[in-house]
């Protein structure tokens, strides 16, 4: 039987990753998987305690959540070859036109 | 007390006349030319009404005792206290009324003859009539707020008129100091009466109810008030240390200095004392700082005189002095003689002005006496009138000046203030050796060609005629009981509470010898040296006395210069440098502030949402804590 901190500490281990790879990480569609990757760690979290519990709703919402993240994976896409038009390039630090101070 | 419609007359006729010749003048100026006719007619027919009404009013006392009060509307009427636009007609003020009306008007005839061909004819008998009306409001004032009115009025009624002809720089500053000095003075003299209110309280404040009040008053508050009043005066009245002004007034056209010097303004510190005769007479002290101040003031101003080589000058410098015996009777309660003087120093100040201004005009404005003495013309009328001015203000009998300050001399006396006794009798002996030293070098003093003849105008001899009528006979409304006068003009001002002159007659006889004795000294001092002066050799401008003891170059020093240096300083250091330096010192650190700040705005996504996660963290850790979970 696997415990329940191990199920918890695998879905941590996930969410941690996305959250290094958001930040960490420069290539734009690298950022997006670790994003999914944040959703997913979160997903198996929901799933764990659903299953622990005896309670659907957590699974419900976690269905929520694929699905919103499968409409929101169109809309990044599309925003991803929007942003490649116009610069060229997948690179983060590159749209910095949004910047107040000094560009840097 | 008589209420009566006709006193606000006195005052609108005039302020008519300058409403009326000021609109006429821009009319003339932006659209087609006016004659001067219109000009003279509106500009000496107002005053001749103020004068003609002022008349009925005096007739009218003459018959009844009675005094004239007019209130034309109420100005300000806050809670307890009405300020009322009102006007008051008493002895004193019809007295002052009268000769300013009659001199002003005299000299407003003049003018026409002075200022005829100038470009600003009508703009110059606007200024004229607005002065004259600031001066009536002064005198005719029922209370002190509005004679404060006709102060001021009179203060830019000089500055105007002063800097006249503006497009001369000397002109423009010189009608900037007078209006600069009278400034300081004014600011006293509101002291002042910001003073008597607080002694005083919620009173009506109209002279009469103030003289009805002013026992219940506390002593020193209105010592300090009769003292800041007075330093109105002394700015008004051109005394020490507030004189400088007067001088160089002379920058205006001769009428105006006629008209100063006669008429309005100078005399108005007299008579406000004289008007404020129950406040001084009760106050310990302060009537013999006043005489002292005039008697300082008329040595100081004789002095300067005899060294000046302008002549209009000479006449500036005398009407300070003349005034410095006004304030030696007003000082020592002798009101009545003080007003006197006021009003013999008129006829024959304003006779000498308008003959100067003659002379003036004759020798294509040459000012200088020696020069004026070198190109001699033979101008008869104005010689004469001329001589029986001089002669009237060296105290010669029985001309006027004679009269009115062997008065107050004898009131000095009187008083034991022998120091202002001698000093006034110095100052006579001065006055006629500068009086005579003019006369003999303008019109005695040989020169190298015969004089020709000049025409002069009507406009300006008839007014002279009738000033010297009065510059002769005018001493003779108050003679003195010993010539068996009645004392006309004592007995007309007896509301002022006047002390009068009662010393025996062996006395009083032996101080009129001196006084004669000294001025008939200072002519033939004069006669001695400058009856055959050779006029093409002036005297040099050097030493104390021809550079005016300095008192201008010391003001300069003193208040101008300094307050450059500290205006200066204020501006260079203490402005930029340290006020700014401090206020950009804070700015800058809120600009590197603020553009560190900025750094964090850099559009860097992953930057974001780093900073999300550590945000989002301390909420974590907080709730961690705080809710204990």
């Amino acid at each position: 039987m696997i415990s329940l901190t191990s199920y918890a500490f695998v879905s941590m281990i996930l969410f941690s990753i996305g959250v290094i790879g958001v930040i960490a990480r420069r290539n734009i569609f690298v950022i997006y998987m670790s994003i999914e990757l944040m959703l997913n760690g979160i997903n198996l979290f929901l799933i764990t305690f659903a299953r622990y519990h005896f309670n659907m709703d957590p699974q419900i919402i976690t269905v929520m959540v694929i699905s919103i993240a499968a409409a929101e994976a169109a809309i990044f896409l599309s925003v991803i070859i929007l942003l490649f038009r116009s610069k060229k390039s997948l690179d983060t630090d590159i749209f910095t036109t949004l910047t107040q101070g000094e560009r840097s | 007390m008589m209420d009566t419609s006709l006193l606000v007359w006195i005052i609108l006729a005039p302020l008519l006349g300058a409403i009326l010749n000021g609109g006429i003048y821009f009319y003339h100026v932006k659209r087609k030319p006016v004659s001067e006719l219109v000009f003279s007619i509106i500009g000496t027919g107002t005053p001749l009404i103020a004068f003609l009404i002022t008349l009925s009013l005096f007739l009218q006392m003459v018959d009844g005792d009675i005094t004239f009060k007019q209130t034309v509307f109420t100005w300000l009427s806050l809670d307890t206290l009405n300020i009322a636009m009102g006007f008051l007609g008493d002895n004193l003020a019809i007295f002052m009324a009268m000769f300013v009306t009659f001199v002003g008007w005299l000299i407003h005839i003049y003018a026409i003859g002075y200022m005829t061909g100038d470009a600003g004819f009508g703009k110059f008998f606007a200024y004229f009539n607005l002065f004259l009306a600031s001066m009536l409001i002064l005198v005719l004032a029922d209370n002190p707020i509005i004679l404060f009115i006709g102060w001021e009025g009179v203060g830019v009624c000089s500055y105007l008129l002063i800097a006249f002809y503006y497009t001369d720089k000397d002109n423009v500053i010189a009608g900037n100091k007078a209006f600069i000095a009278n400034r300081v003075g004014d600011f006293g003299f509101l002291l002042g009466l910001i003073t008597l209110f607080f002694a005083l309280g919620e009173v009506d404040l109209s002279f009469t109810s103030l003289e009805a009040n002013i026992s219940n008053a506390s002593p020193s508050l209105l010592a300090l008030s009769g003292f800041l009043l007075f330093v109105g005066a002394m700015g008004k009245s051109a005394q020490i240390p507030l004189y400088v002004w007067l001088p160089d007034a002379m920058a205006g056209p001769t009428p105006i200095s006629a008209l100063i010097h006669a008429a309005t303004m100078v005399t108005a510190g007299v008579y406000m004392v004289a008007r404020f005769h129950f406040l001084y007479s009760g106050i310990e002290g302060i009537g013999t700082f006043i005489a002292y101040i005039g008697a300082f003031s008329a040595l100081l101003a004789a002095v300067i005189a005899t060294r000046q080589q302008d002549i209009k000058k000479i006449l500036a410098y005398s009407t300070m002095s003349q005034l410095g015996y006004m304030f030696i009777a007003v000082g020592l309660g002798f009101y009545s003689s003080g007003l006197f003087h006021v009003f013999t120093h008129a006829f024959f100040k304003a006779m000498l002005f308008m003959g100067a201004g003659g002379m003036i005009i004759a020798l294509h404005h040459e000012q200088n006496i020696f020069k004026m003495a070198q190109h001699r013309v033979q101008l008869p009328i104005i010689g004469i009138t001329f001589l029986i001015g001089v002669i009237a203000i060296s105290g010669i009998p029985p001309f006027s000046g004679f009269f009115s300050k062997d008065a107050i001399l004898a009131a000095a006396f009187q008083e034991g203030q022998y120091l202002i006794w001698a000093i006034g009798m110095f100052t006579a002996f001065l006055t006629a050796f500068y009086m005579f030293r003019m006369y003999f070098i303008l019109f005695v003093a040989p020169n190298k060609h015969a004089a020709h003849y000049v025409y002069t105008s009507k406009t300006i001899t008839f007014p002279l005629f009738i000033l010297a009528i009065g510059a002769v006979g005018a001493g003779f409304l108050n003679l003195p009981a010993i010539f068996g006068g009645h004392h006309l003009v004592d007995t007309w001002l007896a509301q002022t509470n006047s002390t009068h002159i009662h010393m025996s007659h062996l006395t009083e006889y032996i101080l009129m010898a001196l006084s004669i004795i000294v001025a008939v000294a200072g002519i033939v001092v004069a006669y001695k040296k400058y009856a055959n002066f050779d006029v093409y050799k002036p005297e040099d401008e050097k030493g104390i006395i021809a550079n005016k003891f300095y008192v201008d170059e010391f003001y300069d020093l003193v208040f101008v210069q300094a307050s450059k240096k500290v205006s200066t300083f204020i501006d260079r250091v203490l402005d930029t440098k340290i006020i700014d330096g401090f206020i950009m010192a804070i700015c800058n650190e809120f600009i590197t502030f603020g553009k560190k700040v900025a750094t964090l705005q850099n559009a860097n996504v992953r930057f974001y949402a780093a900073f999300m996660l550590i945000g989002m963290s301390c909420v974590f850790v907080y709730l961690y804590i705080s809710l204990g979970l």
